[in-house]
């Protein structure tokens, strides 16, 4: 599949890869560059891969507050929350943000590789309740601006005050004549917004930003600059911290769950009778340049005690940096682990995350 | 993409310039596209024997890693530290600064001319 903006990449010369099914920009020239740019200036995104799902009625609140771990009836309008949808063994079909957009409308947003099944969820949960569901994916593009200079370059090309555009809020405004949902939320760890445009509106958009952008050093970024960035703030990626035999609670993200809110919802009882998980999300440091990557195995000792999920040297931070599933008792920060880097061990430490925190 | 037409090739995507008894080996731009910015190298050591085919290094990417094969047999007689210490140049000058090791060559098997690489890459 190609998103509105496949013509736009090729015209810049991406190189491209396969995710989830769409041709997507892996990178422009250089992905350190373009990481660079995220942390120093500011990067353009096309995530128009991304699914979204939205719920219209008098009873979207409820079918969500059912459908989804979180308590998005308590969302005020013009705000945005991380959640989960879970399954019924309270194992995590996708990660989502959810963006309230009126009294009785709200927007998910999902994994591109789980659009598909979310989707279908939310309809077959929905049901009983007063609400549409509408799959929006396909008329739908997604474009990010990440980076410190971000709020100078959407403030120069949009009527929105962004001052009072909080971190998770988003409000309906126009950038160079098109109707956008503008929000203030990312997955790089800086100051940034995204988009939500109608998919015949985003090269116009996208075309407006870049030239917005000129003095501000806004490049364009792929996937590969997209993922280190995301790893250096510490952010689960689903398929490699997430996933549908995992626990929300393993992976640090208990707080979504919210078992405070009245009535059932799909996976609550799972979660509830679970026991405290045995493994827990852990970020690891490393040595040298050597990275341990997905599905390396861990160590204590001689014994094997768990599995990297993601790992890269980190292009800001210069040093390896990844994030791994271990026991309980190996998880405090501090504690000495190795990591099994394609037959030689190499030491690594527990650290608290994210590695990277913007100042 | 350039393809130097005075190197040979492997279908490992490494090109070869020899030079007498001495083979200098790097890998191809094209190679170096596919893998992003290069931030590791791991070289064999100098003096130590390698055999065509077979794996004697690594090179790593943000997204990925990458076994270097030897293409040849013989010694290694000389790595490139400064591909180690900035191994940037592999990006940026795959056929020059970032050529990678040096074997003085026992025996070589036949490799692929310009054309046929050409050839090797264009078929996706």
């Amino acid at each position: 599949m190609k998103t509105p903006l496949h013509d736009v990449h090729s015209g810049l010369g991406a190189s491209f890869t396969d995710f989830a099914g769409w041709d997507m920009p892996v990178r422009y020239s250089s992905e350190l560059a373009e990481h660079r740019a995220v942390r120093e200036a500011s990067g353009l995104f096309d995530l128009s891969h991304m699914g979204e799902i939205e719920l219209a009625g008098p009873q979207a609140a409820d079918a969500l507050d059912y459908a989804l771990s979180g308590k998005l009836s308590a969302v005020a309008v013009g705000r945005a929350r991380y959640t989960m949808m879970c399954n019924e063994r309270g194992g995590v079909v996708d990660d989502l943000v959810v963006y309230r957009l009126a009294d009785d409308r709200y927007l998910v947003v999902a994994n591109a590789g789980n659009a598909a099944e979310v989707s279908a969820e939310l309809v077959r949960r929905a049901e009983g309740f007063d609400t549409t569901v509408t799959d929006r994916s396909s008329e739908t593009a997604l474009i990010a601006v990440q980076g410190p200079t971000s709020a100078a370059i959407v403030g120069a090309v949009s009527d929105a005050d962004l001052s009072a555009l909080k971190y998770y809020a988003s409000v309906p405004t126009t950038v160079g004549g098109r109707e956008v949902l503008l929000a203030r939320t990312g997955y790089t760890g800086e100051d940034g917004f995204e988009l939500f445009v109608a998919a015949d509106d985003a090269e116009a958009v996208w075309r407006v930003l870049t030239e917005a952008g000129e003095g501000h050093g806004l490049v364009p970024c792929g996937l590969a600059c997209r993922d280190t960035l995301r790893l250096e703030a510490g952010m689960p990626l689903y398929g490699n911290e997430l996933s549908a035999d995992g626990s929300p609670f393993a992976a640090n993200l208990g707080r979504v769950v919210r078992f405070d809110k009245e009535g059932d919802f799909v996976g609550r009882a799972a979660l509830e009778d679970r026991p405290e998980p045995e493994t827990v999300l852990v970020g690891l440091t490393g040595g040298g340049r050597r990275a341990p990557r997905h599905g390396y195995r861990v160590l204590q000792g001689d014994d094997e005690v768990g599995e990297i999920t993601s790992g890269a040297l980190s292009p800001t931070l210069g040093h390896p940096i990844a994030m791994a599933y271990v026991p309980v008792r190996c998880s405090e920060p501090g504690t000495t682990l190795s990591a099994d880097i394609r037959g030689r061990l190499e030491p690594v430490e527990v650290v608290a995350l994210p590695f990277y925190q913007r100042r | 993409m350039t393809i130097p037409q005075n190197l040979r090739y492997t279908k490992e995507h490494e090109w070869i310039s020899v030079d007498g008894d001495v083979a200098t080996v790097g890998i191809t731009a094209f190679a170096a596209e596919a893998l992003g910015d290069v931030v590791f190298v791991e070289l064999p050591e100098a003096g130590s024997e390698v055999s065509a085919g077979t794996p004697c290094g690594e090179i790593e990417s943000t997204k990925s890693v990458s076994e270097i094969y030897a293409p040849v047999d013989g010694e290694v007689t000389e790595v490139n530290q400064a591909v180690i210490d900035t191994p940037e140049s592999v990006n940026s000058d795959p056929y020059e600064q970032g050529w990678l090791f040096k074997v003085r060559v026992e025996s070589m098997p036949e490799l692929m001319d310009a054309a046929a690489y050409t050839a090797l890459t264009q078929e996706g």
